[in-house]
């Protein structure tokens, strides 16, 4: 159901990309409390203590860990730009530590902030001049049809089905209850507990694992997504480490879900790379390397960026064939690595070859760079290159996609904890009627993922499955 | 407009309200208007059918004997009259949470129609009349009287019709119909046209019941006997407990089989549902046994219960079979069930087809929103059920009441009642079939719970006027006694004694380490307060009348604090959307980032409050953020 709430939100306020600083805005009731269980200024400085307008120097926390450190403003309400308390964290900007500064105010207490809510506030508590109101309704219209869509088209098929199964498993199971609460003499559910109680463990251990990938996930996306592909022993590790190199920031290390697959966060020049190596491109009949290839190939097809490495000091074979037809209809560029050995492939050798692999008339346009990985030769070069087509609009990215994965990521969590209530009131030997609470609870939550409002569910669900009396 | 009467009367008796059938209803809405001070006249087909239980002879059952409560904690009168007519009584899901116990009681139909006739005819302001109404008089949209089948006019400032399933009503069985209404009774053929032609939209819906049997021809050796409970606990806060423990009658409990399926199965086409011979739309939560066999074909039996339909008749009831099928078949398919193979049948079991409205027309006051003083309740809204048609006609009968006033009406919400849920539902949401209320219908049921329906609704009633002040004091009463319990137990301590460790062991409970109030011991889902009497000798001794309301009370607030203060936060949002009004003149047309099939939506319903737009299908939540920032931009 649709809340007004004087819930307190929080949203990253500056574009999510490599900016010299990061600003995480928080308003509601609750925002300068919330501050205060993140923020360790000097001498056990408490931001609830301090004037409005005032601008609080320190560091932001988790727990014991130091995320950054932070400039932190504080505007009271109604003077501020909300008309609610407000505070403003800056930062020193990074997808990473903005990232991680909004999610440890969520844990604290605020919500992500809807697209265009902070405006919305800001009108409702009269911020905002009426003749402004048309354009604040534009906003939230289509931010919020953006965010649905986007939400929906985010959700990969499998996880889509995941959780509309388990949907269903829910509701199947309450409209049970319901029945039999709403006709007893027909219907009983004496007993009921111990048998949803393993199917509800079951759910709650499936959703654990979609909150786990869905953080994993996450941080996959925001970046451009660039994998590097080239035949075994191309040198796409030293490439890697070359990218990264001794001034470059590792920003995370996440290890892919598979381990055939590694993934860095990398920055430079104001750009974010999610970099993903994989394994080595060719025909192979052992199951487990064809697997780990596989994957690469359809790494490679969701990719925003195709980084190819050639050996140059050996002939092109079939494997780069292979390759040369996946790339044609992504953005690319092709590395000529071991330009420090003799060059036996040559850019021409290359544009030839694509050409006839994808029987293509077109012209060769893709960027070739001779790289030495090995002592970095040409690095700069493909920086360069990078920069170039991302700041020319060739490449991408979605800001918008961390805000609503952090929502999915909110609305797991609330189902877990939901579930978690379940298993608790049957541990508890509370009667049935009580678990239907908890698991309607559960079946919002995730409604809000896929995009799908409870309404009448229930009522239908119990007319359909159960027979009732009378 | 001419009927059968040549000449046009009119009558100059002086009515404020006008109720249009006596069915349960009518008769709590006219009762209301009368007590709160107003002229009124009932008008019905048939003044034996008073409160007839055309259907199932019992009243209340799970979600429904909440309404009867909360219509007794607002005066109604239901609950009293099934207190003195009841010859079985049952709570229901007792073995369940407190919000889920539902009072179910077998009626003596024929006394509880004349008990409730009595109630009637005794009532000051309060005037009888057999006459059917065909005809709503109004002017410039506002309503100014009836007109009857004999021509007579008159005139009023407030009318509200209950007209049940009499409106065009037709009951069918196999290929034999009759234009009547229930149990025979004349049909009321004129009204739908009138209302038509005052703009209202009709729907038609069905329902069905099943046949009446000659008790002496039934074998209840075959069958289960079902009895009542053995400490019955009266519907009405007014009824004292010890008037209710009474002898009780027993109902039977049998079952179908592959038979009586086969049978049915291979008679399906000559069933009027399934030939289309019938057009309403007919209820999902109460079908008919052929619609059972079908729908769930893996089903190798059904349960049926035989309930008696009085004392003072030998008719019975076969709860769970209704049908329209043939009358041959429904002898065969009878007579294929334990205990029924030589059944005679007294009534036929049949379908009936009736008019009545889209309740979307009615403010949540019951009111028509483009009609000026004309209100409905019961059946003729859509809903079914005596409870449900109770609840409706009680808050048409006080709101009307309030028009002549010049007060506001009193709604509640879903958070305060089931009547409010019941009504919120009906006036917002579309819906092809017969409303039944259910417990799972009600969000926040920890609150919504028969045992507290006076402490939700005594003090609106009595500031209504339909709660006698000596009524609420007792009321009050109450309520001190359980708040100085509950102080009580959470300032006594007990320690480490050996009684109380004992105890403890006895039931299965952690022993203790410390002192600990009574209060958290309740706490312990395996104590409760009763345990708990042996170590808490300081118990104070409470009226004999209350005691029992006065535990229960205390036990389950101990014992569901957790939860019921979860609920109590969802309601707090709750209302802040609920009290967030809708302008009633705002032009939804102008507003342009509206989505068209939410302003499509908004118009036909014209929502009171943000909360019943949030609660259409088809208006989003995207929509309802575009609705806030408007309204607040007009603030």
């Amino acid at each position: 159901m649709f809340q007004i709430e004087k819930q307190t939100i929080a949203a990253i306020s500056t574009a999510v990309s490599e900016s010299g600083i990061g600003i995480i805005r928080m308003s509601g009731d609750q925002a300068i409390e919330i501050a205060d269980k993140v923020y360790r200024g000097k001498h056990k400085k408490r931001l609830a203590d301090q004037k409005t307008y005032t601008i609080h120097y320190g560091y932001i926390a988790d727990h014991d860990e130091i995320i950054d450190e932070v400039l932190v403003m504080l505007m009271r309400g109604p003077h501020s730009y909300t008309g609610e308390d407000t505070i403003e964290i800056n930062c020193h900007g990074g997808v990473y530590v903005v990232n991680r500064i909004l999610e440890v105010l969520i844990k604290c207490g605020a919500r992500p902030a809807e697209p265009g809510e902070f405006t919305e506030r800001a009108f409702l508590n009269g911020r905002i001049d009426l003749s402004q109101a048309e354009a604040v309704i534009d906003i939230i219209q289509s931010e919020n049809e953006y965010a649905l869509k986007s939400s929906v088209n985010q959700l990969r098929g499998s996880v889509k089905d995941k959780i509309s199964n388990i949907r269903k498993k829910i509701l199947y199971h309450t409209a049970f209850i319901e029945t039999a609460l709403d006709d007893p003499e027909h219907i009983s559910v004496d007993g009921y507990g111990a048998k949803l109680r393993e199917i509800v463990s079951e759910l709650v251990f499936e959703i654990k694992e979609l909150i786990d990938s869905s953080s994993n996930g996450r941080v996959m996306r925001e970046g451009i997504n660039t994998v590097i592909l080239g035949r075994p022993n191309a040198g796409k590790s030293s490439l890697l480490n070359a990218l990264i190199g001794e001034d470059r920031a590792i920003v995370t290390d996440i290890a892919g879900t598979t381990r055939d697959i590694i993934q860095e966060h990398i920055r430079f020049q104001g750009i974010s790379l999610n970099i993903m190596d994989t394994a080595g491109i060719r025909d192979t009949e052992d199951i487990i390397e064809k697997i780990g290839v596989d994957k690469a190939i359809k790494s490679a097809k969701e990719s925003d960026l195709i980084i190819y490495v050639i050996d140059s000091s050996v002939l092109l074979d079939d494997n780069d064939f292979s390759i040369l037809k996946l790339l044609k209809e992504k953005k690319s560029i092709i590395i000529l690595n071991k330009s420090d050995l003799d060059m036996n492939v040559s850019i021409s050798d290359i544009k030839d070859r694509f050409l006839k692999e994808n029987n293509s008339l077109d012209k060769f346009n893709i960027p070739v760079i001779e790289v030495s990985a090995k002592n970095g030769y040409g690095i700069n070069i493909l920086e360069n290159k990078i920069k170039e087509m991302f700041y020319q609009g060739n490449l991408s990215f979605n800001t918008e996609i961390y805000i609503t994965n952090i929502r999915h990521k909110n609305a797991l969590d609330e189902a877990h904890k939901s579930l978690k209530k379940v298993i608790e009131s049957i541990d508890n030997n509370m009667p049935e009627d009580f678990y239907s609470i908890d698991l309607m609870d559960a079946y919002e939550a995730l409604g809000n993922i896929t995009g799908e409002t409870m309404g009448e569910d229930l009522i239908h669900e119990i007319f359909s499955k159960f027979c009732m009396g009378k | 407009m001419k009927f059968s009467a040549n000449s046009v009367w009119e009558n100059k008796d002086g009515y404020d309200v006008i109720v249009v059938g006596a069915g349960h209803a009518g008769c709590e809405a006219a009762l209301a208007c009368a007590r709160l001070g107003f002229q009124t006249i009932i008008f019905t087909v048939s003044v034996d059918s008073i409160a007839l239980m055309p259907c199932n002879p019992n009243i209340g059952g799970s979600s429904k004997g909440h309404l009867v409560r909360e219509v007794d904690a607002l005066g109604g009168e239901m609950g009293k009259v099934i207190d003195q007519t009841f010859i079985q009584s049952k709570m229901l899901n007792k073995s369940k949470g407190p919000a889920v116990h539902s009072l179910r009681a077998q009626a003596d139909k024929a006394n509880y129609s004349r008990t409730m006739r009595s109630v009637l005819e005794n009532q000051e302001r309060l005037d009888i009349k057999q006459q059917e109404v065909v005809r709503i008089l109004s002017d410039d949209k506002r309503v100014t009287g009836v007109q009857t089948y004999s021509g007579a006019v008159y005139s009023c400032k407030a009318v509200i019709l209950c007209t049940g399933t009499y409106l065009k009503a037709r009951c069918i069985y196999g290929d034999v119909s009759t234009n009547t209404g229930p149990n025979g009774l004349q049909a009321a053929n004129f009204l739908t046209d009138s209302l038509k032609e005052l703009g209202i939209k009709m729907y038609r819906f069905k329902t069905g019941t099943p046949a009446r049997i000659d008790k002496n021809s039934v074998d209840f050796s075959r069958m289960e006997e079902q009895f009542g409970d053995e400490k019955v606990i009266p519907f009405s806060f007014s009824t004292n407990p010890a008037d209710v423990q009474i002898n009780q009658a027993s109902c039977w409990l049998t079952y179908t089989n592959e038979k009586t399926h086969d049978i049915i199965r291979n008679n399906l086409d000559r069933s009027p549902l399934f030939s289309g011979m019938i057009e309403g739309t007919g209820p999902r939560y109460c079908p008919s046994i052929e619609d059972k066999v079908v729908k769930f074909p893996d089903k190798n039996r059904h349960q049926v219960f035989i309930e008696p339909e009085g004392l003072e008749t030998n008719e019975m009831y076969i709860g769970g079979m209704s049908s329209s099928l043939p009358e041959d078949v429904q002898y065969d398919m009878y007579r294929t069930v334990p205990g029924l193979e030589r059944v005679k049948i007294v009534r036929n079991a049949y379908a009936i087809e009736y008019d009545c409205i889209d309740a979307r027309q009615l403010k949540p006051t019951l009111e028509f929103k483009t009609i000026d003083g004309l209100f409905s309740g019961g059946q003729f809204n859509g809903s079914s059920g005596y409870e449900e048609a109770a609840a409706q006609g009680l808050i048409a009968g006080i709101n009307a009441a309030m028009k002549l006033r010049g007060i506001d009406g009193i709604v509640l919400d879903r958070s305060q009642a089931y009547i409010g849920v019941l009504i919120d539902d009906l006036v917002t949401k579309e819906s092809h079939e017969p409303y039944r209320m259910m417990t799972s219908r009600a969000e926040y049921r920890l609150l919504l719970r028969q045992d507290n329906a006076d402490q939700r609704l005594t003090k609106i009633g009595h500031d209504i006027g339909l709660i006698s002040e000596e009524r609420y004091q007792s009321f009050i009463e109450k309520m001190k006694y359980v708040d100085s319990e509950l102080e009580r137990l959470s300032n006594v301590h007990v320690g480490t004694s050996e009684d109380v460790q004992s105890l403890l062991k006895k039931y299965g409970s952690t022993p203790l380490i410390s002192g600990i109030s009574l209060k958290e011991l309740i706490c312990r889902p395996e104590l409760s307060y009763s345990i708990l009497s042996i170590i808490d000798k300081d118990r104070p001794e409470f009226p004999d009348e209350l005691k029992d309301e006065i535990l229960e009370q205390v036990n389950i607030r101990i014992k569901y604090e957790g939860y019921i203060n979860r609920q109590l936060r969802q309601v707090e949002q709750f209302k802040k959307l609920e009290n967030k009004k809708i302008p009633m003149d705002i032009d939804y047309d102008s507003i342009k980032s509206l989505r068209i099939e939410a302003v499509q939506k908004l118009k036909e319903l014209r929502p009171v409050s943000i909360g019943q737009a949030s609660r259409i299908s088809g208006v989003s939540p995207a929509d309802i953020s575009v609705l806030l920032v408007y309204i607040g931009g007009r603030e």
